[in-house]
């Protein structure tokens, strides 16, 4: 290594996407910069000038400008700037200016173009098209268990195997004593040299010709009325869809759900070792959330459930540990949010008798949405049968709400500080007086009085008679897209929270130019996002409650430009896994988990990867306002 | 004119050909050469180069690229004890060139740019001894010496007058100190190519804050 350089390659080995490169790239690259100051308050590049480097800032700070003079974004020591550009038509689009004294190294083109050649993680990180954010929740997604989990490790009990002239008698026998739903089918190989063929135990070359389930068992025997001494042979399907035994398990899910099947013969090489189902799959999957669940609803009284608060968090730890994404925890914390309820309900119904009228116990907020974290409160109401009788029967649904209410602030669900619960007369109602409440918000929508309405748009049963819920879903999924007004009034109320402009070593750059110590990410990040998803969800009718499906929904129809529904999806997982992983720490570091973080407790991958993701959320909130104007009042 | 045809070494003769521009040429528009230099002492007569690191910039770019830097040996053996150079061994300086086997190369990455040092005396001074030493003739060029720019400022302004007058002690003028003034960022390195694109670095900010790229070569040499 040349001594000469090192003052260069050190530091910039120390900032994305250079801390990936190999010493002899950063050797290269360290030879090739070129070295500007640029005094304080002076201009680096006006828009539309040509642009030849990669910028990297060595010291100092800059701006970049939109051509309207707004600030787009303020970069400092280690941040690079100009790598869109130089993919898009070497033009300047963000005029840069410098805020401090500044020392750019300019990398050359070449080098440049020779880096994206050289190394993929760079290229990746300065593509246009796959920002460094999309990126990193792809990698985060690669480095997914199901991904890396080989199916070897789920299919690990060795398969039931019958000749292929053995009777559908035989089969169901050997499936029998192995409490097996499958059996493997065997043939001597067409040709000495079949290169499917394998060596048997018995000494005897063999092929694997299909599998024989109880599904064929009951459709194609019974069914169909074969006799018993129908051979195996006839009913299977020669080349049976397989796995190699090292193949990773999400991609023999992929198998599976592709052709519809939900039996996998799992093969070392020709050899089969066994045979994955679906439900292995499932159950991997929620292993730690499932038992919890089902010790949720073994407990006998309050006291038990809320003793295990802690088991949750454990649960949760191990779930974030193995990298499950952020849809995955949450949704699991969702099932087990939706467990204590469910439980704390069938006590007190217990307790009290059975309800006077039906009645659904409907979730509002993160819970409807699945979306639950560590740190979170209540937000739920009841929706009675419409033959509800005050007089007679509101004295049992409060008590049943307070009992539930009480329960759940127990097991860590502090009570909600708006009042959203169903102890609240105001949410404690039958189904006609909610769905006058959801005509008065859509039909005569201000942002005031939505103000604190917008939480009863995420809506889902959890107990009882899930159609009063369901009419409540279809009421506002028919009605939101057809009143502009409506969406305005929730579009402004989305922007009421904005994401901060930079984010630093140390602090947070507010809009403003103020710097900041910590950040909530739940209020500065999540919940926007959240916010302005519901929106577009509200205005093309979608019905789903949770975030990622409602894009999805949002994303059939032409709501969003391009890549930007998909760049909202990278953004809002970001977050929300940083989110959840601060949430960890302060766990493990036996802190009352918050939403809060530090800049200084992220890394410098995630500073930056959080950037791009408030940046996201700007844009879109720029969109957002765009899209949904404020009809003028006069009809 | 004159020293083109008094020259007779070839080398001399080329990096005269060039020439170099004129006093009032706008400091924007000069080509310069940021240098530096390790020697065994302050004395040319008794002490010798060591090594030499050189970086091609104007004002707007320093070019790293076309870096040169060069060990080379004394013609007086080193006293071992006395002597420590920062990342160069005493078994390199002996394996390497005499000066005059890189004059050559030297000379012309110079020809045609304006020299940039921080303390004249140094280089200027054992440049000239070493060459007449080995060429029989001297070279004498103006150099841009960012520590003198820097006195101006805080030596001789009435303000630094004013200072001690007031028994306040004088700004540092060495290079670290000059280039925290000017918000550069402190380098660890002691190597001679480290040094002169620091010294580069440096004259960068002076221009742009002291001076402006229209400022004629003349206010800024010596």
């Amino acid at each position: 290594m040349q001594v000469e350089l090192l003052e260069i390659r050190q530091h910039m080995a120390q900032f994305p996407p250079f801390e990936q490169l190999s010493d002899d790239l950063l050797d290269e690259l360290a030879g090739q910069v070129e070295v500007g100051y640029f005094q304080a308050e002076t201009d680096i590049y006006r828009h539309g000038d040509a642009v030849e480097y990669l910028h990297y800032i060595r010291s100092g700070a800059i701006d970049l400008y939109r051509r309207n003079g707004d600030l787009y974004n303020r970069l400092s020591e280690g941040d690079i700037f100009g790598q869109f550009d130089l993919l898009r038509d070497r033009r300047v689009r963000f005029p840069a200016r410098a805020i401090e004294d500044t020392l750019i190294y300019f990398i050359p083109l070449a080098a440049f173009q020779h880096l994206c050649e050289a190394d993929d993680n760079f290229a990746d990180f300065v593509e246009v098209e796959r920002p460094r954010l999309e990126s990193t929740v792809d990698q985060q997604r690669k480095g997914h268990e199901m991904l890396v989990t080989r199916v070897r490790k789920l299919a690990s009990r060795a398969p039931v195997m019958v000749e292929s002239d053995a009777t559908v008698q035989e089969a169901a026998q050997r499936m029998g004593e192995h409490s097996a739903s499958s059996v493997l089918v065997l043939a001597a190989p067409q040709t000495p040299d079949d290169s499917h063929a394998f060596t048997h135990e018995d000494g005897q070359l063999r092929r694997m010709v299909g599998i024989l389930t109880d599904h064929d068992l009951r459709n194609r025997v019974l069914a169909e009325g074969r006799p018993a001494s129908t051979t195996v042979g006839e009913l299977i399907d020669e080349r049976p869809i397989t796995i190699q035994s090292d193949e990773s398990v999400y991609e023999a899910m992929l198998r599976m759900l592709r052709n519809n099947i939900h039996h996998l013969p799992v093969l070392y090489r020709r050899r089969p070792v066994g045979v994955l189902h679906l439900s292995d799959i499932v159950r991997y999957e929620t292993n730690s959330s499932l038992y919890l669940v089902d010790n949720i609803f073994r407990q006998p009284n309050v006291e038990g459930l809320a003793a295990m608060k802690s088991d949750v968090r454990a649960a949760f730890v191990r779930m974030v540990n193995e990298d499950d994404n952020s849809q995955m925890v949450s949704s699991s914390l969702s099932s087990i949010g939706r467990a204590f309820t469910r439980r704390l309900l069938e006590l007190a119904e217990e307790e009290l008798g059975p309800p006077p009228v039906p009645y659904c116990f409907m979730a509002l907020g993160s819970m409807a949405r699945n979306e639950q974290s560590i740190v979170t409160d209540q937000d739920n109401a009841l929706v009675l049968d419409d033959s509800f009788d005050p007089e007679q029967h509101d004295a049992y649904f409060l008590t049943l709400a307070q009992r539930v209410s009480d329960g759940l602030a127990a097991c860590g669900y502090s009570y909600c500080k708006g009042d959203v619960m169903a102890t609240n007369s105001r949410w404690r109602q039958p189904l006609h007086v909610w769905q006058q409440y959801f005509r008065d918000w859509i039909d005569d929508p201000s942002p005031e009085r939505l103000l604190h309405s917008s939480i009863f748009f995420d809506l889902d049963s959890v107990y009882g008679d899930e159609a009063f819920v369901e009419s409540l879903q279809d009421l506002v999924a028919g009605r939101a897209s057809q009143r502009p007004r409506f969406l305005a009034a929730m579009a402004r109320n989305a922007l009421n929270r904005t994401p901060p402009l930079g984010f630093f070593r140390t602090f947070v750059m507010e809009k403003d130019g103020e710097q900041n110590n910590t950040i909530n990410l739940k209020r500065r990040g999540t919940a926007p996002l959240i916010d302005l998803i519901r929106v577009h969800a509200l205005a093309c009718g979608s019905r789903a409650q949770n975030s990622f499906d409602r894009l999805e929904d949002i994303n059939k129809t032409r709501l969003l430009a391009g890549h930007s529904g998909e760049r909202i999806r990278y953004a809002l997982e970001f977050i929300a896994m940083v989110r959840i992983r601060h949430q960890v720490i302060d766990i493990q570091e036996e802190r009352e988990p918050d939403n809060n973080i530090e800049p200084e407790n992220v890394s410098d991958n995630e500073r930056h990867n959080l950037k791009d993701a408030f940046q996201v959320l700007s844009n879109a909130q720029k969109f957002l306002k765009f899209r949904y104007p404020m009809p003028s009042q006069k009809r | 004119m004159a020293r083109r045809e008094q020259a007779r070494d070839t080398a001399l003769e080329g990096y005269f050909d060039v020439g170099v521009p004129t006093p009032e040429t706008p400091i924007g528009d000069v080509p310069m050469l940021a240098m530096d230099m390790e020697t065994t002492g302050l004395d040319e007569q008794r002490h010798a180069i060591v090594s030499i690191g050189v970086v091609p910039f104007d004002l707007q770019r320093i070019r790293l690229a076309e870096r040169r830097y060069w060990v080379v040996r004394p013609p007086r053996p080193l006293n071992e004890r006395s002597i420590t150079f920062h990342h160069i061994t005493h078994s390199e300086i002996e394996q390497a060139p005499d000066l005059d086997d890189v004059l050559d190369e030297l000379l012309a990455v110079m020809a045609g740019r304006i020299v940039v040092v921080h303390y004249r005396h140094i280089e200027r001074t054992f440049l000239n001894a070493a060459v007449k030493a080995r060429r029989g003739e001297g070279i004498h060029f103006p150099v841009i010496d960012t520590m003198s720019l820097e006195a101006r400022l805080h030596r001789q302004s009435w303000w630094a007058r004013l200072r001690r007058w007031l028994g306040r002690p004088p700004a540092s003028i060495r290079l670290p100190d000059s280039r925290t003034r000017y918000g550069l960022p402190p380098y660890q390195a002691h190597h001679a190519l480290i040094d002169a694109l620091a010294t580069a670095e440096l004259l960068q900010a002076q221009i742009a804050h002291r001076y402006s790229p229209e400022t004629p070569l003349r206010e800024v040499w010596s």
